[in-house]
């Protein structure tokens, strides 16, 4: 359970998918203009990723990994399919967003006017495909996949939605012409992502594998003494 | 057989009208360079602008994987537009797109392993760069193959430039290299702000400040 809740805190701050990635950038910034859209999106985003991650974690694991398929057969065990694994993940994104889009439509047309529209520009978002292919990288169990899926979504949520509320007050900023509009909004992420890094630390990203166990084990330790919910102590 | 024979004729015919590299062909390749360039004008392929540019090398490899991808996309389904019913055209542009970058994956797995490590999920994430399904969306679907071919160049290079400068700035600021060679003297401390992809956004909002305060492009 600690586990779970390390995973959890872990992608909404430290791991956060616009800060510390950079994932699901263009709509990010595409839908940041009013508040409203943009809760309207991030709301959109933290349902398919709660759902779309543990679906593929279960197609990765079952399906694609080597050896995956020893539940059908014992000869099935020296088989790897993971090139394939581009077109499986798309595919279920893509498939799980249109079923919901027709499902909304036809149960709910006050939710489909708040969340529909937003529904297939999803699809091509990066933050679902990313989240989906993190999970080959780590090795995750069912509980730990599906917290991860919802913590990153409610990660994108804060992210864009803060983003709105300054730009909706920038709207009174005087800004000089050629950096008005993409360009000062790029300073400010930047600067968000800032504030972001001190969840971590200041730690630097690109981590390779050695470096990212012993950080895992540090904050293992860490949760073990320390109450998790403090991400200060994180820092040493 | 009628049907190819008829294509070559409308073909020829059509060839002298518009030779292969027109003024308004010309303009398809070298649009995306500046004025109408993919990141700083479009707002396309941010993500992987700011996750790859560490160092150069990796953006090279990414700027070449993009390109190829974006081209024999454009081609592919410019060649397929009038085949691919509405509805569903962007999961037909997902697959054509996911299959091409699982080929790039797997040719760069096999000649540069540790590029391919370096990147791992931005190589995968080519599938929702919006550059390609922009440009899917924006020219192939509407446009000849060889049309859709130059504006697929185009645009990647415009893309590759901008990378390649950013991640220019980052390696010789975040660590005094370039390809991996010292340029700066020893005593040179790396910058880690400018290795963190918050600096990157920051660089790239100033990039995209001197590029239009240049170009006099100006959002509203």
């Amino acid at each position: 359970m600690e586990n779970l809740l390390n995973i959890f805190i872990k992608s909404i701050f430290i791991d956060n998918m616009i800060f510390a990635y950079f994932l699901g950038m263009c709509s990010y910034l595409a839908v940041s203009k009013k508040y409203k859209t943009a809760a309207g999106l991030g709301m959109a985003v933290i349902f398919v990723l709660g759902i779309t991650v543990p679906l593929n974690w279960l197609a990765y694991n079952f399906l694609l990994k080597e050896g995956a398929l020893t539940w059908i057969s014992e000869d099935f065990a020296s088989i790897d399919l993971e090139v394939l694994k581009f077109i499986v993940f798309i595919a279920i994104v893509a498939a799980f967003v249109q079923l919901t889009e027709m499902a909304v439509e036809k149960f709910s047309p006050s939710l489909y006017n708040s969340l529909g529209i937003f529904l297939p520009l999803i699809a091509v978002n990066c933050s679902i495909l990313g989240g989906a292919l993190f999970l080959p990288t780590r090795d995750y169990e069912f509980a730990e996949a599906v917290t991860f899926g919802l913590g990153s979504g409610i990660g994108w949520f804060l992210a864009v939605v803060s983003l709105a509320a300054i730009r909706e007050k920038m709207a009174y900023a005087d800004v000089p012409k050629p950096l008005r509009g993409l360009g000062i909004t790029f300073i400010i992420v930047g600067l968000m992502a800032f504030g972001f890094m001190s969840f971590g630390g200041f730690e630097l990203p690109f981590k390779n594998k050695e470096q990212q166990q012993a950080e895992q084990e540090k904050t293992s330790q860490v949760s073990e003494n320390v109450d998790p919910l403090s991400v200060a102590n994180y820092s040493e | 057989m009628s049907t190819e024979t008829l294509e070559k004729e409308v073909k020829e015919v059509k060839k002298p009208s518009e030779p292969l590299l027109s003024k308004k062909r010309k303009a398809l390749l070298t649009n995306p360079l500046d004025e109408d360039n993919p990141i700083t004008i479009q707002v396309l392929g941010i993500c992987s602008a700011l996750a790859v540019t560490v160092a150069l090398k990796p953006t090279l490899v990414m700027a070449i994987a993009v390109t190829a991808v974006l081209v024999l996309a454009n081609v592919v389904i410019s060649a397929l537009r009038n085949t691919i019913p509405n509805r569903i055209r962007i999961i037909v542009q997902l697959v054509v797109v996911a299959s091409l970058v699982a080929i790039v994956d797997q040719v760069l797995k096999a000649y540069s392993y540790d590029v391919w490590k370096e990147l791992s999920v931005f190589i995968g994430l080519i599938i929702t760069n919006c550059i390609v399904m922009g440009r899917l969306e924006a020219f192939a679907l509407g446009n000849k193959p060889w049309d859709a071919m130059l504006d697929g160049l185009g645009n990647s290079f415009g893309y590759a430039w901008i990378i390649l400068a950013i991640a220019f700035f980052r390696e010789l600021t975040g660590s005094g290299k370039l390809f991996g060679v010292k340029v700066l003297p020893e005593e040179y401390i790396g910058n880690g702000v400018m290795m963190s992809p918050a600096g990157a956004c920051v660089l790239l909002g100033v990039l995209i400040w001197i590029i239009r305060s240049r170009n006099g492009y100006v959002e509203d």
